[in-house]
């Protein structure tokens, strides 16, 4: 097959289109086409997305301007909706469980990757690869049956006596609420981060390892300062991930975070995230204001994961830029 | 690899066929509330085998999408836990030429569910009580208009956690329909609503959450379905009905209440028999309905629906109480026998 077209091209009186026909007899074309279309795919998904959620939300766009971002209101009953305590909840919770996950994910990650011998590492990884593939359902059972008594009982009374006197641990301790939803969103995505910062740390060149090893750093100070800046953009990339998961997570959400509209400092209060609001309200929702506004709330979610995405990227080239450069090798 | 793909595609070809045999008779589609969904789906598999022409499919999406489906012409009858209100009904004249009647089905009830740690007593919840609670007024289980219902206990002087429904539902739309009755504060500053912009509390999705979080959660106050309430044994407080009784949640005290908003039944049978009168009544009731279309253009269809109703009303409601629903009174099974010579 390839002896006989490999002769033809240049015989031909019309070389390119001779050319075009010998690709797509050799499968380049067609996979280039493919594959093309895949890919394209994805982009017009995106757009037929946003496109359908900012039709379907025409009335409280029209009815509520900006000020469906900055109103406190969520009332049916009323027709006044407000998106604010929802965004609030998202970005709240999201950080909580950043603020848990990562510096946890990565450290599990350079112990697997750097220090544990590799048959202990890979036996972990099988375990970190079935947590990530549990369905957010039962993390929602854990929070509710582990997590929510434990903070009532013991983490939020403790916070309480010992740091009450920040804004974030004070008021009632119900259990549920902001800190709890967090919590359970960083069970939920440390697999994530360590199972993909894993990855990028034992992609790092061994040669890397043996150049800090030879100008006498220690094992540590080989880890530290050469293999994590040098993975830093797929760390990175792992964290995003996490993030993007933390944004969107409904059902283990709804059942830990409290279900209520508050915007409060205090991280034990209740709280309510966009994506929990719509999962609950969607199917009875009946005002065409109201339904359409659950919608225009799917909007701002996304547009909100596609800011915070947009950040990130940003983030990534301004680190790797003022960084030693090895994050760019 | 080859037999697992073959078996899979046979498996495909008789779901395919068997999709196609069920095509065969009459199918009729609905869709709606869930909360009488366990007690539709047996009616309408005990209605198929002996009927076995007739097959009516049940989608339980919630009552918002039952109206919304049934006015768009989309399913052929619709389900509520709310009757449709004057706009919606308007909507569905206005689209079809024709009116959409309501048919009630089966009774259900919201019971108060609590938690108070070293009080084991069945307590008494007067609606000033309820309303103060959710209002948030009332904060404290000692206060006066609590303790006052429950002499003899010893109520603490702790916070009341409320807790109500975060998902929209009927269970809520019973909940807030009595609340805005009983308390011209809560119908003025909330109204009433499958979801609602509760003053205060937390929500928990569904009945399981609800009284999940009651039950977790020290010093509580929810409110749950009575059959959930039944099917789970979940101790439950009593309410003082409009007659100034004190009256506990059963299938026969719902029934009662029933009846007694049955001599006032609107032609329509949009009624709320929140706080209805009568001895026995339990005030925090309500029908569910069927939304059913007033004309139909297949006759086989009409005939089909009018005889489920009609076998629903009598031989249906001997199943009911299996399955902890409360029975329809005799007064208003022979009111919708009257109506549903409308059905044309």
């Amino acid at each position: 097959m390839a002896t006989t077209t490999t002769t033809v091209p240049g015989a031909g009186p019309f070389p390119g289109s001779r050319s075009f026909i010998s690709k797509l007899r050799d499968g380049d074309e067609i996979a280039r086409l493919i594959t093309f279309l895949f890919a394209a795919s994805v982009v017009l998904v995106t757009v037929l997305l946003v496109y359908e959620l900012w039709v379907e939300s025409a009335l409280p766009r029209h009815k509520f301007g900006l000020h469906f971002l900055i109103t406190k209101v969520w009332d049916p009953n009323l027709d006044q909706f407000g998106a604010l305590p929802f965004i609030y909840g998202t970005l709240v919770t999201a950080a909580v469980s950043l603020v848990l996950a990562v510096p946890l994910g990565i450290g599990a990650a350079i112990f697997l990757a750097e220090l544990a011998p590799a048959q202990i590492s890979d036996i972990l990884e099988f375990f970190i690869d079935l947590l990530a593939a549990v369905p957010s359902v039962i993390y929602g059972l854990l929070g509710v049956f582990i997590v929510i008594p434990l903070m009532r009982e013991y983490i939020q009374p403790g916070l309480k006596n010992t740091l009450g006197f920040l804004p974030f641990f004070q008021g009632p301790t119900y259990g549920v609420g902001f800190l709890t939803a967090g919590i359970v969103l960083a069970i939920m995505v440390i697999p994530y981060i360590i199972s993909v910062s894993r990855e990028v740390l034992l992609s790092v060149p061994r040669d890397q390892r043996e150049a800090a090893l030879a100008l006498g750093a220690t094992r540590w100070e080989s880890t530290w300062k050469v293999v994590v800046p040098f993975a830093r953009t797929g760390i990175m990339g792992s964290i995003f991930l996490a993030l993007a998961r933390a944004l969107g997570e409904t059902m283990a959400v709804t059942m830990v975070i409290g279900n209520t509209p508050t915007i409060s400092a205090s991280l034990f209060s209740p709280g309510y995230s966009i994506a929990a609001v719509i999962a609950n309200e969607f199917t009875e929702a009946t005002g065409d204001v109201y339904l359409q506004s659950l919608i225009e709330l799917g909007l701002v979610l996304f547009l909100l994961t596609f800011i915070l995405n947009g950040l990130a990227r940003l983030l990534i080239v301004a680190t790797s830029q003022r960084g030693s450069g090895v994050g760019q090798a | 690899m080859k037999r697992i793909a073959g078996l899979l595609v046979a498996l495909l070809l008789l779901a395919g066929a068997g999709i196609v045999l069920a095509d065969n008779p009459l199918t009729i589609n609905g869709a709606g509330a869930s909360f009488p969904y366990p007690i539709y789906s047996k009616w309408f598999d005990d209605y198929h085998k002996k009927n076995s022409n007739n097959q009516i499919n049940y989608q339980s999406i919630g009552s918002g999408g039952g109206i919304k489906q049934v006015t768009e012409g989309t399913v052929d009858f619709g389900a509520s836990d709310g009757p449709m209100n004057d706009d919606q009904l308007k909507a569905f004249r206005d689209k079809h030429g024709f009116d959409i009647l309501h048919f009630p089905t089966v009774l259900g009830a919201d019971v108060p569910a609590y938690n108070i740690p070293g009080v084991s007593a069945e307590l008494t919840f007067t609606p000033d009580a309820i309303a103060g609670i959710f209002l948030g007024k009332i904060t404290k289980w000692n206060d006066p208009a609590i303790a006052g219902a429950n002499k003899g206990v010893n109520l603490p002087g702790n916070d009341i956690v409320v807790v109500h429904r975060s998902d929209g539902s009927g269970t809520s739309y019973i909940w807030t329909d009595y609340l805005s009755k009983v308390s011209d504060e809560w119908k003025n500053k909330v109204g009433k609503g499958t979801s609602v912009n509760w003053p205060v509390g937390l929500g928990g999705k569904g009945n399981e959450g609800v009284a999940g979080l009651v039950k977790q959660t020290p010093n509580s106050f929810g409110y749950v379905e009575l059959i959930y309430a039944i099917q789970n044994n979940m101790p439950y407080g009593k309410v003082k009905n409009a007659s100034g009784n004190v009256v506990k949640a059963d299938l026969a005290s719902v029934t009662a209440a029933a009846a007694g908003a049955a001599k006032d039944m609107p032609a329509d049978f949009r009624v709320s028999i929140t706080n209805a009168p009568g001895k026995n009544a339990y005030p925090i009731s309500s029908f569910t309905w069927l939304l059913i279309p007033e004309k139909f253009s297949d006759a086989a269809k009409r005939e089909a629906i009018k005889g489920f109703i009609n076998w629903m009303l009598v031989d249906g409601q001997n199943e009911v109480e299996a399955l902890s629903y409360a029975k329809l009174p005799k007064e208003v099974v022979a009111k919708e026998k009257q109506a549903l010579a409308k059905v044309q």
